[in-house]
C-alpha cells in the first residue's frame, strides 16, 4: 500500500490528462464569469507538472518541488502561484521519502489547501478554487472514505453556484457570478477525485 | 458539423504557440527598438533607455492586448515588458529577467493591470529580486470605473488608461527622477486617469478559437473587461452618440474637472471596430468636453490595448495638471508609439 515516486509520476500524467480533457468544458465555465482561459492555463500547467515530474530524480518532495516550478513557469496566470505553492506544500507534506503510505495522500489534500489558501488569500464561501478544496482537506483529515473526500470536492465546487465572488477576476462581477460556479473550483474538485482514485488504486 | 462551424477564423498556426510566433515576429520587425535577454524569450527589453542611474520601468502582464504591453517599451517610456500567455499574467521569471536586464541601479518600478494573477506573480518576482539586492515596487493600474464603485478604487480592473498612466511615469523615469518621484508621479496618474468601454462581439482565444462568452445580435456589453470579463450590464447596441454620451456622462461625474482644466483623451479599438468608428465616437467626446469647458491637450485615437478579436471601443480621458501635461508631452520613441 505505498506510495512510490513512480505513483506520483503516474499521477501527474492523470492530472494532465483529466485537464487536457476537459480543458474546453473549464474554458466555457470561465466564459461565463471571467475571461475563458482557464481551461488553458490547467492544461498547460499541468502538462507542464507532468513533463517535470517524469524528467526529475530523487524523493516524493523532489518530484512535487519540479512540478511546481514546471507548473508555475507554464502559465502564470492566477492558478500557476496558486498550484506552484499547493505542490511546494504536498511536497513539504511528503518529505524527502522515496515512498509513503498511500493513506499519506490525505495530508497532501490537506497541504495543498493550505499553500492555495497562503497564496490566495481567500477564504472559503468567496467562490474560489478553495471551495473545493477546502471540504475536501476536511474530510479527508477527518478520516472520511476516500469516495467522501471526492463527494465533498464536488458538492462544494457546486456550490460555488450561490456564493458572490468577493475575490479574482469574477470579484468585479458582483451578484452577476450568481448561479454560475467557479471554474477554478471546479477543476480543482476533479484533482481531488485523481487523488483519491490514486488513493484507491493498490 | 456543428462544432466547426462554431470555429473563429485566425491566421494561426498553432493556438499554443501563438504568443511566441507573434514574438519572433516583433523582434523580426523592431530590431532598432527591442531585444531578448539570452534564456529569456518573455522579457523583451529597449535598446535605447535603460541606463546606470535610471530608475527602471517594468511593465507586463497577459498577450492578447497588443500593442499593449510591449508596444510601449522603448525610450521615454517602459524599459521592459514581461510578456504572458494570452490573458495571462505572466510568471514570476520573466519578471525578473525583464527587470534584470533594464535595472540602471536606481530600482525597479512594475507597473501592471490590476488583476489578482498579475499581483500574485509579480509579488512573486520582486521577492526574488530583493534576493538579488534591486528594490522593487509596485503601481497597480486601476483606471476601469466600470469594474468597482469610486470608493472601491484599489478593487478596479487596469485597462486602455494604462497606455497614459505608463507614458507619464515612463517619462519620469527618462527625466532621471529618483524611485519615489516615478512611483508618486504614477499613482497621481492612475488616479487622474478614467476609462469606460463596450463590447459588441465576443473575441476568441487562439486556443479555443471559440466566443469567450455569448453577446447576441443586437446587444452590447456596456464596461466589458479586456479579457472579455462582463461588464455592468447587457443592453441594446446604440448609436456612436447615445455610447459616447454614456460612458462621458460617467467619467465626467467621477472627474469633477473645474472648467478650464485640460484633458488628454484616447479612443481606444478593442481589436475589431475600425477607426472610421471610433472618429466617430471622437467627434462627440469633443463636442462634449467643449460643452464641460474642458480643454483637449492631446487626442490619441487607435487600437491602443485591445482584447484580440473584440469589437467595441472604449474612452480614456486623463485629467491633466502641468505636471502630468510635461509628462504627457515627454517624447518617446517605441517599437508600436512614438510621440
Amino acid at each position: 500500500m505505498e506510495f512510490g515516486t513512480g505513483d506520483l509520476k503516474a499521477l501527474f500524467s492523470a492530472f494532465s490528462a483529466r485537464m487536457a480533457a476537459e480543458r474546453d468544458k473549464l474554458c466555457a465555465l470561465d466564459g461565463v464569469i471571467g475571461d475563458a482561459d482557464h481551461g488553458i492555463a490547467m492544461e498547460q500547467g499541468m502538462k507542464a507538472a507532468a513533463d517535470a515530474a517524469q524528467d526529475a530524480e530523487g524523493t516524493l518532495q523532489d518530484l512535487f518541488n519540479a512540478a511546481a516550478k514546471g507548473f508555475l513557469n507554464a502559465v502564470g496566470a492566477s492558478s500557476g502561484p496558486l498550484y506552484a505553492t499547493a505542490l511546494l506544500r504536498a511536497g513539504k507534506a511528503a518529505g524527502p521519502r522515496a515512498s509513503m503510505p498511500r493513506a499519506e495522500l490525505r495530508t497532501v489534500i490537506a497541504a495543498m489547501r493550505d499553500g492555495i489558501a497562503q497564496r490566495g488569500k481567500a477564504e472559503p464561501g468567496q467562490k474560489t478554487m478553495l471551495d473545493a478544496w477546502a471540504p475536501a482537506a476536511d474530510a479527508a483529515i477527518n478520516g472520511q472514505n476516500v469516495d467522501a473526500v471526492a463527494a465533498a470536492a464536488r458538492r462544494g465546487a457546486e456550490a460555488t453556484r450561490d456564493m458572490v465572488a468577493t475575490v479574482g477576476r469574477a470579484a468585479r462581477l458582483g451578484e452577476r457570478s450568481l448561479g454560475h460556479p467557479d471554474p477554478g473550483s471546479i477543476s480543482a474538485a476533479m484533482l481531488v477525485e485523481e487523488i483519491c482514485n490514486a488513493m484507491k488504486a493498490a | 458539423m456543428e462544432m466547426r462551424m462554431s470555429l473563429t477564423q485566425k491566421l494561426i498556426n498553432d493556438g499554443n504557440a501563438a504568443v511566441d510566433e507573434m514574438l519572433a515576429g516583433i523582434m523580426a520587425a523592431h530590431p532598432e527598438h527591442l531585444w531578448r535577454p539570452d534564456n529569456a524569450p518573455r522579457a523583451v527589453v529597449a535598446k535605447h533607455g535603460p541606463r546606470p542611474g535610471k530608475v527602471a520601468l517594468v511593465i507586463g502582464g497577459g498577450s492578447g492586448h497588443e500593442p499593449t504591453f510591449l508596444g510601449y517599451v522603448g525610450k521615454g517610456l517602459a524599459d521592459a515588458a514581461a510578456i504572458g500567455n494570452v490573458f495571462a499574467s505572466p510568471p514570476p521569471q520573466p519578471a525578473v529577467d525583464a527587470a534584470m536586464a533594464a535595472s540602471g541601479g536606481a530600482g525597479v518600478l512594475f507597473m501592471y493591470g490590476n488583476y489578482a494573477g498579475d499581483v500574485m506573480n509579480f509579488d512573486m518576482a520582486a521577492e526574488l529580486l530583493e534576493m538579488e539586492g534591486i528594490e522593487a515596487r509596485t503601481v497597480l493600474t486601476t483606471d476601469d470605473i466600470a469594474s468597482a464603485p469610486r470608493d472601491q478604487r484599489q478593487k478596479r480592473r487596469g485597462v486602455a488608461g494604462n497606455v497614459f498612466i505608463f507614458k507619464a511615469a515612463g517619462a519620469a523615469a527618462d527625466m532621471m527622477m529618483p524611485l519615489e518621484e516615478v512611483e508618486r508621479i504614477a499613482r497621481r496618474a492612475n488616479d487622474r486617469t478614467f476609462t469606460m468601454g463596450v463590447a459588441l462581439s465576443s473575441c476568441s482565444l487562439p486556443q479555443t478559437r471559440r466566443p469567450s462568452f455569448d453577446l447576441p445580435v443586437g446587444e452590447m456589453e456596456i464596461g466589458m473587461g479586456i479579457h472579455g470579463e462582463p461588464g455592468v450590464r447587457r443592453g441594446p447596441l446604440r448609436s456612436a452618440n447615445d455610447v459616447a454620451d454614456e460612458i462621458m456622462d460617467t467619467i465626467l461625474a467621477e472627474m469633477k474637472a473645474p472648467a478650464g482644466d485640460r484633458v488628454a483623451v484616447l479612443v481606444n479599438s478593442l481589436g475589431a471596430t475600425p477607426l472610421m468608428e471610433l472618429y466617430i465616437l471622437n467627434a462627440r467626446i469633443a463636442e462634449r468636453l467643449k460643452a464641460a469647458r474642458l480643454v483637449v491637450h492631446k487626442t490619441l485615437v487607435g487600437p491602443y490595448c485591445t482584447s484580440l478579436d473584440m469589437a467595441g471601443a472604449s474612452i480614456t480621458i486623463m485629467h491633466l495638471d502641468d505636471e502630468l501635461q510635461r509628462m504627457i508631452d515627454h517624447p518617446c520613441d517605441c517599437a508600436m508609439f512614438r510621440s
